[in-house]
């Protein structure tokens, strides 16, 4: 008996997707929150928060398509034939956010605006169809001789929609919290102030989530409610509401300035929402029916790409790692950043 | 009104994207080159006019660069959106190269481009020059999983099929198929003869301008003795391409030379302009010379090969494209191999930069290394139709089963979006050129780099930050 391959790559994969949720779930969440922070300043100190970085975070998500299409070409092909127009609405967000960037340092005073819109246009529209894709996953996708077999709006359902209206809630407060952690005075107790109401938010969507998902999907009812799930699975909404009573203290109006504590709980509320997520599908790659065995690639194919894969991927980390180093600290609106 | 079906809109679509994105990873791999050839001029000769300009071209490398990483993001996910059977076909080995070729790039990104772009004041000049050559082979390996993965569709071998779907056998045979050293040669070729082109487009703007310097002369001339060098080898590499697709895809070459009929005993001319017809099944006004079809796919007077009328109708290409894309390419390499001589014999008379008419040329032939490419591309893939893997798998039968509303919708906010954020991003890259290299009077300091850390003025290390802020005056 070799080693399960693709087992191996289903966690690489999965890895790569947490990554991208947690780093590039940030950056969006910068773009949520631009329209709320109106002044030039402000916005000029937010970007400087993540731009040293949203460009490596992006790179999880391409690392993660090509992984999907060399280790699972089942899966690649129909969940994004079956989210075709999503995920095209995702990539032409993402690209606007890109750019605007970029662009937006490097251009005249009077065109900055517009690519302020691009920014929050790009992101919004990135973060909500990501969501969308999220909750159209887990409502499964009909699949018929290896091909798609649901309508081209089969994505398009009450449940994708509050799961893309949770995502943009989850990456806004993801931002809030980084900005609690990079930047100070007064742009800090404003996102303070949008953080608070974030938080309530999410726990709304987390609670209309995990209500909603055990009632439409039965065989998730069936894993999350049989013993001795119950058992190994209730640390999650037990840590969930620990997780957010310590957050909603550390950004009660009367404790100290916080720091870093609620960026890494909300980072915990969205490890526990993704931990969630995978303890109700696993081990189907295409939802409902589809395994990761049975959508896998020849053991040629993930063989000869894992080989790659675990020669190179700890070198990104180190890199990524060393990147978030050098760049740690507060950010200040008098700092010159280029 | 145009009456498109949904596989017609899938391949515009498709065709559209890559073009765009192709456009800017052949010039990272031609510029890659040309900087590690000015930084080793540079530490050999100590002369800093290539200092400056190795400045200068590494902010247009940036800006390049970080259009292809923004425009690749898309093409990671289109096999699947819309070639869902081609990718549950053939996935199996286009996969782990496509894997192969984002890791080597993320590897690049990570390990070398910081320091190249970014550590003139953190590393010792060898080891920067270490960084830039690396980047440098990094762009040519990542070509190299590319150029594997697209000639394997031309040229499939190392391979089984096992209940339809294609399971690879011997992945060195899948790698070294028939094709891929002569697609490989051919494309690295022409991003390096597209990068001379742009090169010396750029010298010859500042020379029209009236900026006469060291450092522009300096680019100018290297862009000439690039383009001396190797348009004509690649005449020759393209020679040697076409014979090998002779071989193994003749229904491209007859399509390529517009060649219906064999007629017992009688040479192959060479059809120079025609408008073949499909229908017909001949080439209408056709200016032909005799034999010389013979003599380039034969290398012999009176040789026969293929034509199109030996393959049935529903194996055959698109004819009229692929014939004009063809000349399209060939007549752009033929310019180019002109502008190559006018500017040595400039050269040899002294007049190199005397020459506003030749300037104007080179500047006018700016683009066309990257029109070359497109036509080239458009050539050997419309070429491989009706197959997108050769004589596996029909392109009719790997689409997805979008509908026309589906694929108009995409296909539209493709066009719109790449316009605009594309179009922006081609006019920023010119803005950079035509600001210049900096001009050396004299050493030119090294730009002093922001350092890092905790409370200190940050780097931003990204590739398009490399290019100063307010260039958008």
């Amino acid at each position: 008996m070799g080693i399960d391959l693709p087992l191996v790559w289903a966690v690489i994969i999965l890895f790569s997707v947490m990554m991208y949720v947690v780093m590039d779930g940030f950056d969006l969440g910068i773009g949520l929150l631009f329209q709320f922070i109106p002044d030039r300043h402000d916005r000029d100190v937010m970007m400087n928060t993540v731009a040293p970085v949203w460009d490596g975070n992006e790179t999880w998500l391409v690392l993660g398509g090509a992984g999907l299409l060399a280790a699972f070409p089942l899966a690649y092909s129909v969940v994004l034939s079956a989210f075709y127009l999503p995920v095209v609405f995702m990539l032409l967000g993402l690209i606007f956010r890109g750019v605007a960037f970029e662009f937006r340092f490097k251009s005249h005073e009077e065109h900055r605006h517009w690519w302020d819109l691009a920014f929050i246009a790009g992101s919004s529209i990135a973060t909500f169809f990501q969501g969308v894709i999220l909750g159209a996953y887990i409502d499964g996708i009909p699949v018929v001789d290896r091909a798609y077999a649901g309508p081209a709006f089969g994505w398009l359902t009450p449940f994708s929609m509050l799961s893309g209206v949770g995502l943009l809630i989850a990456y806004a407060l993801l931002g809030a919290t980084w900005l609690i952690l990079k930047t100070s005075g007064p742009l800090q107790n404003r996102v303070i102030e949008l953080a608070r109401p974030l938080t309530w938010a999410l726990l709304a969507m987390i609670v209309a989530v995990s209500v909603w998902t055990p009632l439409a999907h039965a065989s998730i009812a069936a894993r999350w409610f049989t013993w001795p799930n119950l058992l190994w699975f209730s640390p999650v909404p037990l840590l969930v509401a620990l997780v957010f009573w310590r957050l909603s203290k550390a950004l009660r109006p009367a404790a100290k300035t916080p720091h870093a504590a609620p960026f890494l709980l909300a980072l915990c509320l969205v490890f526990l929402g993704y931990t969630g997520f995978g303890i109700s599908l696993w081990p189907h790659v295409v939802p409902p029916a589809i395994s990761i065995w049975q959508a896998a690639g020849p053991p040629q194919s993930l063989g000869f790409a894992l080989v790659g894969a675990l020669v190179i991927m700890p070198l990104i980390l180190g890199y990524t790692a060393w990147g978030y180093y050098v760049f740690r600290g507060k950010v200040d609106a008098s700092e010159h950043y280029h | 009104m145009l009456n498109l079906e949904a596989i017609d809109l899938a391949r515009i679509q498709f065709g559209f994207t890559i073009s765009f994105h192709i456009v800017f990873p052949a010039i990272t791999i031609g510029l890659a080159s040309y900087l590690v050839v000015l930084e080793g001029l540079w530490l050999k000769t100590g002369n800093a006019v290539y200092q400056s300009l190795y400045q200068f071209w590494s902010k247009v490398f940036a800006v390049n660069f970080g259009m292809g990483v923004v425009s690749g993001l898309v093409m990671a996910y289109e096999f699947g959106t819309n070639w869902s059977r081609f990718s549950d076909v053939a996935g199996s080995v286009t996969g782990p190269l496509l894997a192969y070729e984002v890791l080597t790039a993320f590897f690049l990104e990570a390990g070398f481009l910081g320091v190249m772009l970014f550590g003139w004041k953190r590393v010792g000049p060898q080891l920067h020059f270490l960084a830039t050559a690396m980047v440098a082979l990094g762009t040519l390996v990542s070509a190299t999983w590319i150029l594997a993965s697209n000639s394997w569709m031309q040229t499939p071998q190392g391979y089984e099929l096992v209940a339809g779907r294609v399971v690879p056998t011997d992945w060195l045979a899948v790698i070294f198929n028939p094709s891929f050293p002569f697609h490989l040669a051919h494309m690295v070729i022409a991003a390096y003869l597209a990068t001379a082109l742009l090169v010396g487009a750029s010298g010859a703007w500042h020379l029209l301008k009236g900026r006469d310097d060291p450092a522009i002369r300096t680019m100018t001339s290297m862009a000439f003795w690039m383009l001396l060098a190797v348009a004509p080898l690649q005449v020759a590499v393209g020679d040697l391409t076409g014979l090998n697709t002779l071989e193994h895809q003749p229904a491209k070459i007859a399509a390529m030379e517009g060649h219906w009929d064999n007629r017992a005993g009688e040479a192959v001319p060479l059809t120079l302009f025609g408008l073949p017809d499909m229908q017909d099944e001949t080439t209408h006004d056709a200016i032909e010379i005799p034999h010389l079809g013979s003599i380039i796919l034969t290398h012999t007077w009176n040789g026969q090969f293929r034509g199109l009328k030996s393959f049935a109708r529903e194996d055959r290409p698109n004819v009229p494209v692929v014939f004009w894309a063809f000349r399209g390419m060939v007549g752009l390499g033929m310019l180019m191999i002109l502008l190559g001589l006018w500017g040595a014999v400039a050269r040899w008379r002294g007049t190199l930069y005397r020459s506003p008419f030749l300037w104007r040329f080179a500047l006018c032939m700016g683009p066309s290394g990257v029109l070359a490419i497109l036509a080239g591309w458009i050539t050997t893939e419309v070429g491989r139709q009706p197959w997108v893997v050769y004589g596996v798998l029909r392109t009719a039968e790997a689409a997805s089963a979008h509908s026309v509303t589906q694929l108009s919708v995409s296909l539209a906010l493709f066009v719109v979006v790449y316009l605009a954020v594309f179009g922006a991003g081609t006019w920023y890259l010119l803005r950079v050129i035509a600001h210049g290299p900096t001009t050396t009077a004299g050493s030119e300091p090294v730009p002093a780099q922001p350092a890092g850390g905790a409370g200190r003025p940050r780097t931003p290390m990204r590739p398009l930050s490399v290019p100063p802020d307010g260039l958008e005056a």
